[in-house]
């Protein structure tokens, strides 16, 4: 039945438009469209990207292994390298910081009338995705598969079953989010 | 219920409860985690082949990810639609070049924020392909299936943005 869905192309992308619209419009709501604010996230004064990012990952995470429990749903786990991910990690967080977005936040801000947005950080965001796609062939030859990691998800590192790691990192995440609230931020 | 959608935010928690929700419906419904990123890469694709045509596939990259129209283009469409309801529904719909703390910081300059925003974005959009994700893709998505790489890219992510941002704002400008 899943799978029949799955596999209609005219209905996906209905739906993925549809929940970009909700996607968006939560981004909106949440503040994190707005410039100021995810600079306050990076300048440790503001701490709603944060909040709204953990959440997400609570709920997401209890509900996308739930439903992985009653074969509902599968996971979609990328592979990862010390190459690849950090040193890509490293340099997104540089643009993250001059562009004040990120490539969701982005378009969520161009869409609520933030001009350098669109004009600048979409632009600059095609252009940079352009270049990668450009030196990949390189890139992949040389550092992109250096140090691969070995384990694709966390309960596979520690050898464990998945709510093992679902409960205390959840339970973690809340004590955190608990303390924020707390220290006042 | 319409006070609500006008309201001009809603708790972070909410949001990202709200978030969290969409994640199930993405993997329940279409079988694919929520990203932001892997978009742009297809978007640049599709102008490269607008204007070389099917020469644009000799890029393996772009034989990987293919230059259509594919479910994730579409979810990055609608964030853009869903951005702009939310805020012509809160009255906060306004055109803006320069934020309010770019400003302070840098002037007023519409070409200085351009400038900035556009070189900004090609670093991060280079990155983002570079990790293979973003704070969407890595950041919740991956993070949330208790993905090893994604964990590391999103304190990657952070680290440097964090560093950044300190060196700019606090180093630099004091």
């Amino acid at each position: 039945m899943l799978k029949v869905i799955h596999s209609k192309r005219t209905p996906q992308l209905a739906v993925g438009l549809l929940i970009g619209i909700a996607f968006g419009f939560l981004l909106h709501k949440g503040r994190v469209a707005d410039y100021n604010v995810i600079i306050g996230q990076l300048l440790l004064q503001d701490f709603t990207v944060v909040k709204v990012m953990l959440s997400a990952v609570v709920v997401g995470m209890v509900g996308v292994y739930g439903l992985r429990s009653v074969g509902l749903a599968q996971l979609h786990v990328k592979t990862g390298s010390f190459g690849s991910t950090v040193i890509g990690g490293l340099i997104f967080g540089v643009g993250f910081a001059i562009l004040g977005y990120c490539p969701g936040t982005v378009l969520a801000a161009a869409g609520s009338g933030s001009l350098d947005a669109l004009a600048g950080g979409v632009l600059g965001a095609l252009i940079g995705a352009w270049l990668f796609a450009a030196i990949y062939p390189t890139l992949e030859q040389t550092i992109l598969n250096k140090r691969i990691f070995q384990h694709l998800t966390i309960p596979e590192l520690f050898k464990v079953r998945p709510w093992a790691v679902v409960v205390p990192i959840c339970c973690l995440i809340i004590a955190l989010l608990v303390a924020l609230e707390k220290a006042g931020f | 219920m319409i006070g609500w959608l006008k309201a001009q935010q809603w708790s972070p928690y909410v949001v990202g409860a709200g978030i969290g929700v969409l994640s199930w419906l993405a993997f329940l419904l279409s079988d694919h985690p929520i990203g932001c990123s892997t978009p742009f890469a297809r978007a640049a694709g599709m102008v490269e082949k607008s204007l070389r045509g099917k020469k644009v596939q000799d890029r393996p990259y772009f034989r990987e990810f293919a230059p259509m129209i594919t479910w994730d283009v579409m979810l990055v469409l609608g964030v853009v639609i869903g951005a702009f309801l939310s805020a012509k529904l809160s009255g906060t719909f306004a055109f803006t070049w320069v934020p309010a703390q770019w400003q302070a910081a840098f002037g007023d300059s519409i070409f200085v924020r351009w400038l900035g925003a556009l070189a900004g974005g090609i670093i991060m959009g280079f990155g983002a392909r570079w990790a293979g994700g973003c704070t969407s893709g890595h950041g919740i998505s991956g993070t949330l299936q208790l993905s090893v790489s994604s964990w590391v890219a999103v304190v990657c992510f952070f680290v440097g943005g964090i560093f950044t941002a300190m060196i700019i704002f606090r180093a630099i400008l004091g």
